[in-house]
């Protein structure tokens, strides 16, 4: 078990002739998801990596019954691409994109609460998700990953990434790993994905890693504290040494008007009986240290 | 990106949000002219720098002491009266010439500037007004209701912050449509809140639609009218502004992106901006450089975690090619502070041994003063080793974060 994506995934990729989008697709099928197809406008009736290209998500699902797509198309026009998919009726839209402006980010998120409140944006600015063996949607190396029953859940893609291999390191493996992306304005929150791994028989603890900017990691703690989430879950924040009011590479990540500070999310989540790790060379090993608690 | 107030005031005007007649003047001799164009009487001089505390701050020249300008901007020591005030009135074109000249070529040192400050390079000279209300408006995104969210507090001319942890009750919040922009009953609301009636209700109407729909319309991340002022005659107008914008939508603004001014912007950020990196600026002497946004600032937290102090943020992407990396290490290097060098890649889709071709390459085309220590993980791990290993260069492989982090704060302190 797992959440959101399985073997039985029928991907598309927006963006499936641009650079990022074809070595991406490639590498998805690569390590077994089920890639049935792709698009660009004005490039429908080709053909690349052995899978259709259409020129409207519309008639990718029409012609191929993809239930997922994965979004490379450039920032000015990706906001767009995600409403696309939600009207197509996409289930699962994961948008790598990064680069897209808030209010855009605004409109998609108003545009999906309205007309697809059943579908579910992952990112963007993310690396995507995966079900270890099963299905890879996203950026992330495959081979780090290893099946089990460790949910991952992460604002970012290389912290992401050396979570995931320290957890294999240690023989620990991972149900499903989200990056939920570093912009301000994301589909998917701390709270959406604790929520989805609450209810999945067969992860049996969580591993997030927070950063600086915003409260999505109070809120992830004050869920914890209500007991809405039971599961043994423990934590990383990134940025406790970065100052206030710049933008650390992430958009979302920037400490602004004495708010969004590391220090702040550690004392909620630790005041939430949730295990900090203190160096990011512990994640893993806090992880288990709750597995054995 | 941020820009002057004297910028904001001229996007705030051509959005038909009212402002009080100013010109923004380079020289010192153009005050009296710029004082006589405004009709004269009650006339402000502004320092125009990107930061705020401009009023309490002090201008200071070469042989003044910043720290010591510094606690008087903070208010811990009296003002000498040889230090001009960022912000001053006057009555006369004479003074007003004085007052720039006080400004002009100076540094002003604010509370947010740090003991640094910043060059006044331009004054924004203005009308002064008799202010029976002073008001508070701003707006940001609100990442949790993912919309933005207009505020409003009578409590004008205090910090927000403070309002917000002493008396959150009198902000007053509107969650704004991106489509709808700032509907008619949610101004009057405002309105409301704000104590505004009659005429001045009725400007305040416009008003505040107007900038809403300029927030939204120029992508602007966050905007701050503080004071927000009800004249004696009752018109309501914005005495200040502050107004941010969103880097991402950048391509779309190009009379946004006129607006930088480079002499505000760090050198080496700016550098760094060019050539697609992420880089901010600390007080450290360890420079790191990571690929990924997460794991840099990890990388630091985990400098100081070992008793280091970093020097750095540097993302060089997912990816890491030897043109981001050269550029990088020459960034990280121009600063005399840096004692050690950490690069901590997490070599995923690309190769451990295509990073260390790459970092042997950019290593040998810069003249590398100081320790480098580096962390490679992930595919062909062992390969990039032996590559940076057997290359006869002076670098320290590290084995792990642990590892990484205990050499290079080693070698900055045998350094030192």
């Amino acid at each position: 078990m797992s959440i959101l994506v399985d073997q039985n995934t029928r991907l598309i990729c927006q963006g499936i002739t641009g650079k990022a989008g074809a070595f991406h697709s490639e590498q998805c099928q690569a390590y077994g998801t089920n890639l049935v197809g792709g698009t660009t406008p004005g490039r429908g009736g080709t053909k690349t990596l052995g899978v259709p290209v259409f020129d409207t998500v519309a008639e990718a699902v029409q012609e191929t019954g993809a239930n997922a797509t994965m979004i490379f198309v450039p920032p000015p026009f990706a906001a767009d691409a995600i409403m696309e998919a939600a009207d197509a009726g996409i289930s699962v839209i994961v948008a790598i994109t990064e680069g897209i402006p808030v209010i855009d980010m605004v409109r998609a998120v108003a545009y999906l609460k309205t007309h697809r409140p059943d579908a579910r944006l992952i990112g963007p600015n993310c690396p995507g998700i995966i079900t270890p063996g099963q299905c890879k949607i996203g950026i992330m190396p495959g081979y780090i990953h290893k099946p089990g029953k460790v949910g991952v859940v992460s604002r970012s893609g290389t912290l992401t990434y050396e979570a995931v291999w320290q957890l294999t390191n240690l023989g620990i493996g991972q149900s499903t790993c989200i990056g939920i992306g570093g912009d301000p304005v994301n589909g998917t929150s701390f709270v959406d994905a604790l929520t989805m791994f609450e209810a999945d028989p067969e992860t049996e603890a969580v591993l997030m890693m927070g950063e600086i900017g915003g409260n999505a990691e109070e809120q992830a703690a004050a869920m914890k504290a209500s007991g809405q989430f039971t599961k043994p879950l423990a934590a990383f924040i990134a940025g406790q040494t970065a100052p206030p009011g710049k933008r650390m590479g992430h958009a979302g990540a920037i400490i602004s008007g004495g708010s969004g500070k590391a220090s702040d999310k550690i004392a909620a989540l630790e005041g939430a009986g949730i295990h900090v790790a203190k160096s990011p060379a512990d994640m893993g090993v806090t992880l288990k240290s709750v597995l054995k608690g | 990106m941020k820009v002057h107030e004297y910028q904001a005031k001229e996007l705030l005007k051509s959005a038909g949000v009212a402002v009080p007649e100013g010109i923004v003047i380079t020289r010192a001799e153009e005050a009296a002219k710029a004082f006589d164009a405004l009709g004269g009487g009650l006339i402000v001089i502004k320092a125009q720098v990107h930061a705020g505390g401009r009023g309490k701050g002090v201008a200071i020249g070469p042989d003044d002491d910043h720290e010591q300008a510094l606690k008087i901007a903070s208010g811990q020591a009296p003002r000498p009266a040889s230090m001009a005030k960022g912000v001053q009135l006057v009555r006369t074109a004479q003074e007003a010439q004085l007052a720039a000249e006080s400004l002009l070529g100076k540094t002003l040192v604010t509370y947010q500037t740090g003991a640094q400050g910043q060059l006044i390079a331009k004054v924004l000279v203005t009308v002064g007004h008799d202010i029976a209300r002073e008001l508070y408006l701003g707006m940001a995104v609100d990442r949790a209701l993912k919309c933005p969210v207009l505020m409003a507090s009578t409590e004008g001319g205090v910090e927000i912050e403070t309002v917000a942890a002493t008396h959150p009750e009198k902000i007053h919040r509107e969650p704004i449509d991106v489509g709808l922009g700032l509907a008619d009953f949610q101004a009057r609301n405002v309105c409301k809140a704000l104590g505004l009636t009659g005429e001045s209700a009725k400007k305040g109407v416009t008003f505040l639609k107007n900038f809403v729909k300029l927030f939204i319309e120029k992508d602007a991340s966050l905007a701050e009218i503080n004071p927000l002022i009800v004249t004696a005659e009752g018109d309501v107008l914005a005495l200040d502004c502050k107004l941010n914008f969103d880097d991402n939508a950048s391509f779309r603004h190009p009379e946004v992106v006129a607006m930088l001014d480079e002499a505000e912007e760090d050198p080496a950020e700016l550098r760094a901006t060019r050539i697609g990196l992420s880089y901010v600026s600390l007080d450290g002497d360890i420079a790191c450089l990571v690929n990924g946004a997460g794991l840099a600032m990890s990388t630091m937290d985990l400098i100081k975690y070992h008793g280091g102090e970093p020097a750095n943020f540097l993302d060089v992407g997912g990816g890491a090619n030897k043109d981001q990396v050269l550029e990088g290490f020459r960034i990280l290097l121009s600063s005399p502070k840096v004692k050690a060098v950490l690069v901590n890649i997490f070599g995923g889709i690309m190769k451990c041994d295509t990073i260390a071709t790459a970092l042997l390459a950019a290593y040998d085309e810069i003249d590398f003063r100081v320790p480098l220590v580096v962390r490679l993980e992930g595919t062909n791990v062992e390969k990039g080793k032996s590559l940076l290993k057997e290359s006869g260069r002076p670098i320290i492989t590290a084995d792990g974060l642990t590892d990484a982090a205990q050499k290079v704060v080693a070698a900055a302190r045998g350094a030192a």
